[in-house]
Formats: structure tokens, C-alpha cells, sequence
């Protein structure tokens, strides 16, 4: 505090001044998601790498009007790495009425779920294909109510989260802090890291055709994760819930879930893992190897 | 007072629940199997569903057709080998084939299912290991029986 202050004083008078008026400016630019002043290539710089992207529009207030693929065309040298960076370019610079969920821009939110290039993605995780002569198709998640553009109406796989009862329950907890072995607390890793985007229910065949009553990979790897909790007290309870045709055996281990996890999870593993637990009422091992 | 430019409604439940049904009678389902980048998961999967219908249905229709040996004396073990022993062999082989790729198939996809029930190979590189390992197996055993046997 005494350094910067002397420091401050051995500074010119005018300078002085500078730092002051400064701190009062406003910046002049306070809009959002206005055009911004396209910045004109240094010289010297890269020529142009202009990709084409398509991507998947369709307007509530038309609802009559068929969804369409709307092409836009983007230089990537003057765009960020990711597909997120691509479409929050497009919205701000070419058309500020695509609509798409985005959030935390570093895959911990999970708002980004889209259907990029044919697999699910987190469209923050996944980078732009950097083949200008391909172009990148983007659809909303797969098999889903649109509720405009790219954003999926995610009433029922939340409703059906809620549905597998995702908390601790136990009648009677220990006074104070509940102990938990190294061994039992394993069993917890690569299920509990979930961040629950969809992208694995609906890229998953089975989910797509009966979702109204099979619960999907997202959601019965969450109910495996309080199934293998060793804190929790119903567990019986919570498998004869899944004891019937459709919950849970309307898996047929086709293992899409696994393959498309934007965060390298195995939905997959984990539910064949439960359906071996409530065959042979053996515990399985823990998840990671 | 201050003014409020935006105001909102609640609304019950049930309320809630009839908006969102008008609005889902609007809303188109996003695109799903024909978009989706064709992958050795869920192909090798749609594949061994495919074949198990067809390879069941194939035996189910040939084992009942033989319950009409009383009305048609003609369709027996007898006459059914005089009549492809007499077809041209360019047709023997190539339904060979159409016989024995889905049957091969179905079997090798089977094992790997069963694998997979004991809790085995379930990882990323354990599913595409077994995936080529079944497309494989089945291409080699079809040759062999369409050809050698």
C-alpha cells in the first residue's frame, strides 16, 4: 500500500490526471449481442477459411412452417476453436434470432447438448472441424419436442430423474459424520461426475422409441449410483422399482450412451452392471478399473 | 412507484401441464435415426435384430410348411433335396450366402451379448474390439460354409 502510493506520487502530474479520468469513463459500448465491428484481417495474416455451417431452425411462432437447415458461413480464422464459439458468432454477428442453451462454456453445465455432425455433443467441448470443404450439420438432441431451434423440451427426462428419488435416504443416520470406506466410495466414481445433458438418453435407439416409459441411460445410471451408495438404506427399494419390463430392460446394452458421453462416462457399463446386481444380488466391483 | 415493464403470471400445475400439452401438439420431434452418424454400436445392434427375425423367421416358416405333407405329398425332405440338387450352382451359392451371413452373424453377436450379461468387455474399446471381431468371424465362417461345404 506505502510502495504504490510513493510510486504513485513520483508520477508527473499529468499522468496523474490520466489515471483519474480514466477511471471515471464509461465504456461506450454497453449492448449485447449487437454486430460487432468486424475486425479487418492484419496484414501479413491467414487468407480466409470459410466453413459453412447448417444448421437446424425452426420457429414456435411459425409453427406451421417445416423446419429447415439454414446455412451460415463462418471464417475460422476469425473465430474461436470451438463449435460453442462458431454459434454465439453466428448469433451475434449474422442472426441474433438462433436459439441455442449455452451456459458455462467449459462442459460443467451441460446446457450446450446438441446433436453435432451425427453424434451428441457438448458444442463447448466439441472443436470445429477444421476441413473447410466439409460442412457442420447441427441438429437439436435427437428424438425430442423442439421448443425452438436447437433447444429440446427436457420436461420429462427431468421428470423422470426426479422419478429414481436422487438423494441419500436412510431412516436411520448416524449422529454425526457418515463413514463411508475408500472401497465404497469407488464404487461412486465415473456415476456421480454426471452432469446430466441428455446427450446419452438421446442418442440411445431404445430411449428414442419408447421414452415414455423407458427411463434411459442418464437417468438409471443415476439410480444405480444411490443402488451402489453404501450410505443409502433403501436400496432394495429402489431396485424392485426397476423390477418390470420397461424401467430397465428396455436396455439392449447397444452401448450408444457410452460412446457419445461428452464427459467419458459409461452409462452403458453402469447399466449392465445394475441389471447383473439385480440378477445375482451380487454387488458389483467398483467402476473404474 | 416504479414501473414494471415485464410482468409474470403463475400459474398452477395442472395449468402449467395444458400449456405445455397445446404447445407440444405444435412441436415437431427433432430428427433422430437418419441424422445420427452411423456407428459400429448401435448398427451392430439394429443388424442383430434384424437378422434374429429374419434367421426365425425363415426356420419357423420352413418347419410349419412341412405340416402340409398330408394335403401336398410332394413337400418332403425327398423332394425338397432332388430340387436344389437340380438348381444351377451360381443360385446354390449365392443363397448359401444369403443363408448363412445373417444366421453367422446373429450366433457370433449373440456370444458377444452374452459377454457383455456377465459384466465383461464393456468398455469403449471392448465394444469396438468384439464389434469387428463378430463382423470378422461372421464374413469368414459365411465364406466357408457357402464355398467348402
Amino acid at each position: 500500500m506505502m510502495r504504490s502510493t510513493s510510486a504513485l506520487r513520483a508520477l508527473p502530474r499529468t499522468a496523474q490526471l490520466v489515471n483519474t479520468a480514466r477511471a471515471f469513463s464509461a465504456s461506450a459500448s454497453t449492448s449485447f449481442a449487437s454486430p460487432s465491428d468486424a475486425p479487418t484481417p492484419a496484414a501479413g495474416s491467414k487468407p480466409p477459411a470459410v466453413k459453412e455451417f447448417k444448421i437446424y431452425r425452426w420457429n414456435p411462432d411459425t409453427p406451421t412452417e417445416k423446419p429447415e437447415l439454414k446455412s451460415y458461413k463462418v471464417d475460422l480464422n476469425q473465430c474461436g476453436p470451438m463449435m460453442l464459439d462458431a454459434l454465439i458468432k453466428i448469433k451475434n454477428e449474422m442472426d441474433p434470432t438462433l436459439t441455442f442453451r449455452r451456459s458455462c462454456r467449459e462442459g460443467i453445465c451441460g446446457s450446450c447438448a446438441m446433436n453435432i455432425d451425427g453424434v451428441n455433443t457438448l458444442a463447448c467441448l466439441c472443436r470445429i472441424e477444421k476441413d473447410t470443404a466439409k460442412t457442420t450439420k447441427v441438429y437439436p438432441l435427437p428424438h425430442m419436442y423442439v421448443v425452438k431451434d436447437l433447444v429440446p423440451d427436457l420436461t420429462l427426462f427431468y421428470k423422470q430423474y426426479k422419478s429414481i428419488e436422487p438423494y441419500l435416504k436412510n431412516d436411520n443416520p448416524p449422529e454425526r459424520e457418515f463413514y463411508q470406506s475408500q472401497e465404497d466410495r469407488k464404487k461412486l466414481d465415473g456415476m456421480y461426475e454426471c452432469i446430466l445433458c441428455a446427450c446419452c438418453s438421446t442418442s440411445c435407439p431404445s430411449y428414442w422409441w419408447n421414452q415414455d416409459q423407458y427411463l434411459g441411460p442418464a437417468v438409471l445410471m443415476q439410480a444405480y449410483r444411490w443402488i451402489a451408495d453404501s450410505r443409502d438404506g433403501y436400496t432394495e427399494d429402489r431396485k424392485d422399482r426397476l423390477q418390470n419390463n420397461m424401467s430397465l430392460y428396455r436396455c439392449h446394452t447397444i452401448m450408444n450412451c457410452s460412446r457419445t458421453c461428452p464427459k467419458g462416462l459409461s452409462p452403458g457399463r453402469a447399466i449392465a452392471e445394475l441389471k447383473l446386481e439385480m440378477a445375482t444380488g451380487v454387488k458389483a466391483k467398483a467402476m473404474n478399473p | 412507484m416504479a414501473r414494471r415493464f415485464v410482468q409474470t403470471n403463475s400459474i398452477s400445475e395442472m395449468e402449467g401441464l395444458k400449456l405445455l400439452n397445446t404447445q407440444r401438439m405444435n412441436r415437431p420431434v427433432s430428427p433422430h435415426l437418419d441424422i445420427y452418424q452411423p456407428q459400429v454400436t448401435w448398427v451392430l445392434s439394429g443388424l442383430h435384430r434384424i437378422t434374429g427375425v429374419a434367421v426365425a423367421g425363415v426356420f419357423y416358416v420352413g418347419a410349419l410348411t412341412y405340416l402340409l405333407h398330408p394335403i401336398y405329398p410332394a413337400i418332403d425332405s425327398a423332394h425338397l433335396i432332388e430340387a436344389v440338387h437340380n438348381l444351377p450352382v451360381w443360385f446354390k451359392t449365392s443363397a448359401k450366402v444369403a443363408f448363412a451371413l445373417p444366421l453367422t452373424f446373429h450366433s457370433f453377436n449373440g456370444i458377444r451379448h452374452l459377454m457383455w450379461d456377465t459384466g465383461k468387455g464393456l468398455t469403449m474399446k471392448g465394444v469396438y474390439a468384439s464389434g469387428y471381431a463378430v463382423m470378422a468371424a461372421s464374413v469368414i465362417s459365411t465364406i466357408y460354409l457357402a464355398f467348402f461345404v
